[in-house]
């Protein structure tokens, strides 16, 4: 039987002969430090990758590309196709992963200096495979063609079109049409499936080439800096002296996390199921809450704080000055040191990207920005709030209510939370500062003087007068209240 | 022997060999790009808008707001429910409307008409909107997308077509409006 097998595999590389190069490639020396579990992330990512294709191929065979199909292919692989729920929950968990640990693999390497001399073709690329990378994961939640891939794509063209001048044949050209609708679909759908993974299969080909001619990065000494002239001999050395072949020297821990990840992207699956879909994709259906997945949830929430005017500027020139920087990088610091000891603003960059992203996605959780659009129905006045209370103020508690005024404000921690809660609203304002604040609007509140009879305001800023802690004082104005301390000790 | 200034037949035939394949690659590139510009093209001129029916006049009480659906003009095979579209039209008085693209004109969310307090209001972003459409507060620039209108044989119909973004014609047809006219 053995002796089939190396005849088998003699016939074989007679004709291919790969096995030297894949021999070579396989033992070239690593150095003896770079076999760490640091150095696992990059093999992790291409395996998530290797996993989205499989997956994605497996739901290419059930799911159709049509805006009449898609959704409801997509609850046939939910609930008929055996195990199509569990192949989707792969793939959209596979994603979710795929986009965290590139991430990570990319702030491993930027701390590492791997960037540098002679690497930065090798982070270019890099750089490139994460826009690859995001690009599949916003084009894959389109083709989960269901509400919130539908209101995605429309905040995608109002986006694209705010491009001057070209922006309508932007938005156009984004949806193969004048609105979202089949061609936009079909589109999406080839981009997915064919142009970014095909690109991407490419550059990933690329990105292991140069690790392969170029070597590992070494472990970063603090104090061993690069230097262009000399640094291809010194890593020569360093493999010669303390170099070890990477197969299996180095590759069984990349070999242990690999398995480890595919096995928590499997027990998500398992655990969490599918993503979706949501409600059909149909436009008329308008009460619904659009939300992006996990990984651009930042971006929601920096739509939502950004001033109104600085929002066209920040989405058309952000993406290229981040983009810009990223590529240009290693030419601006294409030598000197490597270690992130040494680097403190490089660290605290990080951390601060990585503090601003995860409070943006935290905000993003609970949308703090957004009116409550049932708060005004659902949320009850509490009773604490009510009690001994004159009619009138309780006229006002139900004009409150019922102007939705409670969409935007809480009371008593349930509410809206766009405007500022009002529990203690009557200690901030006085009687003629809220009904002024009332009818004029104003930092960002409507104006609402057409919409309230004045025995309404009335009945309003007398139920908000009584919105204050127990023992501190509604606000009075001062002035007006010695005034009449004057004229009644006049009389 | 060639020399610099010579050039062999066969370095003379590959390199008319690459210009015939440019010739080729280029007149295939015109009907390439122009399949691939198709969507844009196609709607040079408004052709993507039509005017279509939102429904008749005494569906809409006078002083009121109501949802009001169309099915977009333009329709592919493939396009399922996305061509069913939903419009906001407020009849002011007798034969004069405003017909308000659900829209948000900050990135397009729908946005819900709230008849109690006179307001629209976003979901995602926390615009909100007067009752004629003018910006009342939030992300939004600007107000509501209006689509153009008319009266016709006791039907209120509009010029529909294309998704309404700040850089589509239905935000250019219209102008903006004056604020705070209601």
């Amino acid at each position: 039987m053995r002796r089939l097998i190396t005849h088998l595999g003699a016939w074989f590389d007679r004709r291919l002969q790969l096995a030297a190069p894949i021999r070579e490639a396989a033992e070239h020396p690593v150095p003896r430090n770079t076999a760490s579990w640091w150095y696992v992330f990059g093999s992790a990512a291409l395996v998530v990758f290797l996993l989205q294709l499989v997956t994605g191929i497996l739901l290419a065979l059930i799911y159709v590309p049509s805006a009449s199909e898609a959704w409801s292919s997509l609850q046939a692989l939910n609930h008929d196709v055996t195990l199509g729920w569990f192949i989707r929950a792969l793939h959209g968990w596979g994603s979710n992963f795929m986009v965290a640990i590139v991430l990570i693999h990319m702030v491993q390497v930027f701390l590492f200096g791997a960037y540098k001399f002679p690497r930065e073709l090798t982070w270019i690329v890099g750089v490139f495979l994460l826009l690859m990378t995001l690009g599949m994961a916003f084009t894959g939640q389109v083709l989960r063609f269901d509400q919130d891939a539908y209101w995605g794509l429309g905040i995608g063209a109002s986006i694209a079109s705010r491009v001057p001048i070209l922006g309508g044949s932007i938005v156009k050209m984004m949806l193969g049409g004048p609105i979202i609708a089949g061609a936009t679909l079909s589109r999406f759908f080839a981009l997915h499936v064919f142009v970014i993974p095909g690109t991407l299969i490419g550059l990933v080909g690329l990105h292991l080439l140069m690790v392969l001619k170029l070597g590992i990065n070494e472990w970063p000494m603090p104090g061993r800096l690069v230097k262009r002239a000399s640094y291809a001999n010194e890593y020569h050395e360093l493999t010669k002296k303390d170099g070890a072949p990477f197969v299996p020297y180095a590759v069984w821990k990349d070999l242990f996390f690999a398995a480890f990840i595919l096995l928590a992207v499997a027990a998500c699956a398992l655990y969490f199921g599918p993503f979706g879909p949501t409600g059909r994709p149909d436009p008329t259906i308008i009460q619904t809450v659009p939300k992006p997945d996990y990984f651009f949830l930042w971006l929601y929430a920096l739509l939502s704080l950004l001033p109104p005017s600085m929002e066209t500027p920040a989405l058309l020139i952000g993406p290229v000055i981040a983009i810009g920087v990223l590529v240009l990088l290693p030419f601006l610091s294409g030598e000197g040191e490597k270690s992130w000891r040494r680097r403190p603003i490089a660290v605290l960059t990080v951390l601060l990207i990585a503090i601003t992203l995860g409070t943006f996605t935290h905000l993003a959780g609970f949308t703090p920005w957004s009116p409550h659009m049932n708060a005004w129905s659902g949320d009850p006045v509490p009773e604490k709030v009510l009690h001994g209370t004159t009619a009138l103020q309780r006229q006002g508690a139900l004009v409150f209510q019922a102007k939705q005024c409670r969409n935007c404000h809480s009371i008593g921690e349930s509410g809206g939370q766009r405007g500022p809660t009002l529990d203690s609203v009557a200690v901030r304002l006085t009687e003629d500062q809220l009904i002024r604040q009332v009818i004029q609007g104003g930092g960002n509140m409507p104006a609402y003087g057409n919409n309230l009879s004045p025995a309404e305001t009335t009945a309003l800023v007398a139920f908000l007068e009584t919105l204050h802690p127990d023992g501190q004082t509604p606000a009075h104005n001062a002035a007006i209240g010695e005034a009449r301390e004057k004229s009644a000790s006049s009389q | 022997m060639s020399n610099e200034n010579t050039i062999s037949r066969r370095g003379l035939f590959m390199k008319m060999g690459i210009l015939f394949n440019g010739l080729v690659a280029a007149a295939l590139a015109v009907p390439v790009v122009r399949f691939l510009l198709s969507s844009i093209t196609r709607g040079r001129a408004n052709a993507y808008l039509s005017w279509v029916s939102v429904g008749s006049v005494t569906e809409f009480p006078e002083g009121e707001t109501r949802l009001a659906t169309f099915r977009n003009p333009y329709v592919t095979p493939t396009d399922g429910t996305t061509v069913d579209t939903a419009c906001w039209v407020r009849r002011v008085a007798g034969e004069q409307f405003q017909v308000f693209a659900v829209n948000c004109a900050h990135l397009g969310c729908p946005v819900r008409w709230f008849p109690q307090s006179g307001l629209f209001m976003c979901p995602c972003h926390g615009g909100a909107y007067y009752r004629d459409g003018s910006r009342a507060s939030g992300p939004p620039e600007r107000g509501l997308f209006e689509y153009p209108y008319k009266v016709e044989g006791g039907l209120v119909t509009i010029q529909a077509g294309e998704l309404p973004t700040p850089g589509s014609p239905t935000a250019s047809l219209v102008g903006k409006k004056p604020p705070c006219a209601a």
